[in-house]
């Protein structure tokens, strides 16, 4: 055990910056996935089979491309990146902030798919009925709705965790590995691969991987389990 | 209040073209499935827009193509309960039923929770999940739900129908309490003949989308040419009776109607309640002379106001007893040898066994009835 967290600095910096860039990453996906997922899920406009597309492309496209695309869009020089950089001082390249977007946009399709999934799922005129009552479409949306789509959303968010927290090729394209800004756990395991005498770094690492990650699940599982009861949906 | 309705509208190759108004404290919308019964309650309610037309409930304008009026469903404070409960799965019993006070302004609410939870009966149910009520709590949760919105205006759309007999029992006399006790319009959605002659005070009756007739109860139900095909058994008198006293000795209550004394078997009322009763014209024979030797114990006399072909081979005799009008429905041969025609002076004789808990609602006590 204690060979296990016996971690250098940089070691365990890696670590918490994982954490933090997929928590980050998944807790700002949050509200456009809904969004998007409601806008999938009811919609009905033209270009919604191109939406659909673009949503899922990342997990179709190799996570290089998706990372070279980031950089040309919110690099430095991109027009997206500099925009930001002026107006907000937001800057992603190079820093970690790039990597949660990196990572965010890659489990993107997953949450999306998850929440549409159970957006999909609900009766509608259960919603109906609530309109009856007197509550406008974003109080229905707020009481009926979300409720009835929490299930949906935790493994939505639980896969955009997963997926971040081993997301690697677009991160390390977008962002680079720098350590104690950038370089996250796979990218931490990358380069004690590189080096020789890495094995035993690595292996210390990919253990801690594994456990976070085995973590988030069952959380998710747990949390997922006690809202259904709660719900008892007929 | 007045409810009217002027509205033309297209789903498909189905059309619904609907024109009348309303006074009643329930109105029935009343017909065969696909006649445009739903359409017509989705229109009221605010769920679909008219192609056309006009809706109004008391001179409010709800829908008015023409002047571009439509009022979102969330604020035309309509309470409506559906056929299948529709209860939100994720709440309780109790948030179920305060949903709707949240979104009715405080000056405008006036139903209470108590008295609703006392009036429907459901105070045990209130800490329990609707997954884990029958359909029959379901049901009167929803009616509770929304009562609690204070609407102006209530949409049921067979609230029954999904439900067995048992449970249709335990649900109709709230239906009537509510009716009764409430000072809320009703419009009351029904395919059933026995639903529509015990709870309403008016009928539309629809068909094929279109509106067929409209009235009394008293008079639509006795124009067995407008029930539909599997329901038109059931058809005849509507009589609203008081109970006159109870015989106790053959299980029997005496009813007191226009008409005259009609025996029932024993009802579980107060003598002096209201009953209304439905003679269903199948059950009602005819006879030239008062009939001595007869083992059917009510024999009305009257005067035959209308003679109408029937479906086959019968025909419909209407005989006016002392303002009531009991329909008889005969063969055309009885008619034939009985040499019956306007005008005549005649017996309608209806066995008391005839009657049951359909045509004499909740009251029949349980061990009488079939």
């Amino acid at each position: 055990m204690n060979w296990l967290l016996d971690l250098t600095p940089d070691e365990w910096n890696a670590v918490r910056l994982s954490i933090k860039v997929a928590t980050v990453a998944m807790i700002a996906s949050l509200p456009p996935g809904i969004l998007l997922a409601l806008l999938l899920a009811r919609g009905r406009f033209w270009g919604k089979t191109l939406l659909n597309g673009l949503v899922h492309l990342p997990l179709i496209l190799p996570p290089v491309v998706t990372g070279y695309l980031l950089l040309l869009t919110f690099g430095r020089r991109g027009p997206a990146g500099a925009f930001l950089a002026e107006h907000f001082g937001i800057v992603f390249s190079f820093r970690w902030t790039g990597a949660a977007l990196a990572c965010g946009i890659m489990g993107f399709p997953l949450m999306v798919r998850a929440i549409r999934l159970s957006i999909e799922a609900v009766d509608r005129r259960i919603e109906a009925a609530a309109g009856t009552l007197g509550a406008n479409p974003l109080w229905v949306f707020a009481t009926i709705t979300l409720p009835l789509i929490l299930p949906g959303l935790i493994a939505g968010a639980m896969l955009s965790f997963a997926k971040a927290m081993g997301e690697f090729g677009a991160t390390i394209t977008f962002v680079s590995n720098i350590p104690n800004e950038t370089q996250t756990l796979p990218s931490a395991i990358y380069t004690f691969t590189q080096v020789p005498g890495g094995d035993e770094g690595a292996l210390r690492l990919t253990l801690i991987s594994i456990v976070i990650s085995m973590v988030a699940l069952v959380a998710s599982e747990v949390l997922a389990r006690r809202v259904g009861r709660r719900m008892d949906i007929e | 209040m007045t409810l009217s309705v002027d509205i033309r509208h297209r789903l498909g190759d189905f059309a619904v073209e609907a024109l009348f108004d309303s006074a009643g404290r329930l109105t029935a919308l009343f017909g065969p499935s696909g006649s445009g019964k739903s359409t017509l309650i989705n229109l009221i309610a605010g769920l679909i827009c008219p192609d056309k037309g006009r809706i109004a409930v008391d001179g409010r304008v709800l829908v008015d193509t023409e002047a571009r009026i439509f009022v979102p469903m969330h604020k035309r404070r309509i309470g409506i309960v559906f056929q299948d409960a529709r209860l939100f799965p994720h709440m309780s019993v109790a948030s179920n039923l305060r949903y709707g006070r949240w979104f009715t302004p405080a000056s405008e609410r006036y139903a209470k929770m108590d008295a609703v939870v006392e009036l429907l009966g459901i105070g045990h149910l209130l800490d329990r999940r609707p997954a884990k009520l029958s359909g029959g709590e379901k049901q009167r949760v929803a009616i509770g739900r929304a009562l609690l919105a204070s609407p102006k205006l209530f949409l049921m759309d067979e609230p029954l129908a999904s439900l067995d007999e048992a449970r249709k029992a335990e649900i109709l006399p709230y239906i009537e309490r509510l009716r009764d006790e409430t000072k809320i319009p009703i419009v009351y959605v029904s395919h059933s003949v026995a639903e529509v002659a015990r709870l309403a005070s008016d009928v539309v009756v629809l068909s094929q989308g279109r509106v067929a007739a409209s009235g009394p109860t008293e008079a639509i139900m006795q124009r067995l040419d407008l029930l539909p095909a599997e329901e038109r058994g059931e058809g005849g008198a509507v009589l609203d009776t008081k109970v006159l006293r109870h015989d106790e000795a053959f299980g029997m209550t005496v009813l007191g109607s226009p008409a005259g004394e009609i025996r029932v078997p024993k009802l579980a009322m107060a003598a002096g309640a209201p009953v209304r009763i439905r003679i269903r014209a199948r059950d009602v024979m005819i006879a030239t002379a008062r009939p001595a030797g007869l083992s059917a114990l009510n024999i009305l006399a009257g005067t035959i106001t209308a003679v109408r072909p029937g479906i086959g081979p019968t025909v419909e005799i209407a005989i006016d007893c002392n303002g009531a009008i009991v329909l008889a429905r005969i063969t055309v041969q009885s008619k034939h040898t009985l040499r019956l025609a306007l005008g005549q002076e005649v017996f309608a004789v209806i066995k008391t066994v005839s009657f049951d808990s359909a045509t004499t609602g909740a009251g029949l006590s349980v061990e009488a009835d079939g």
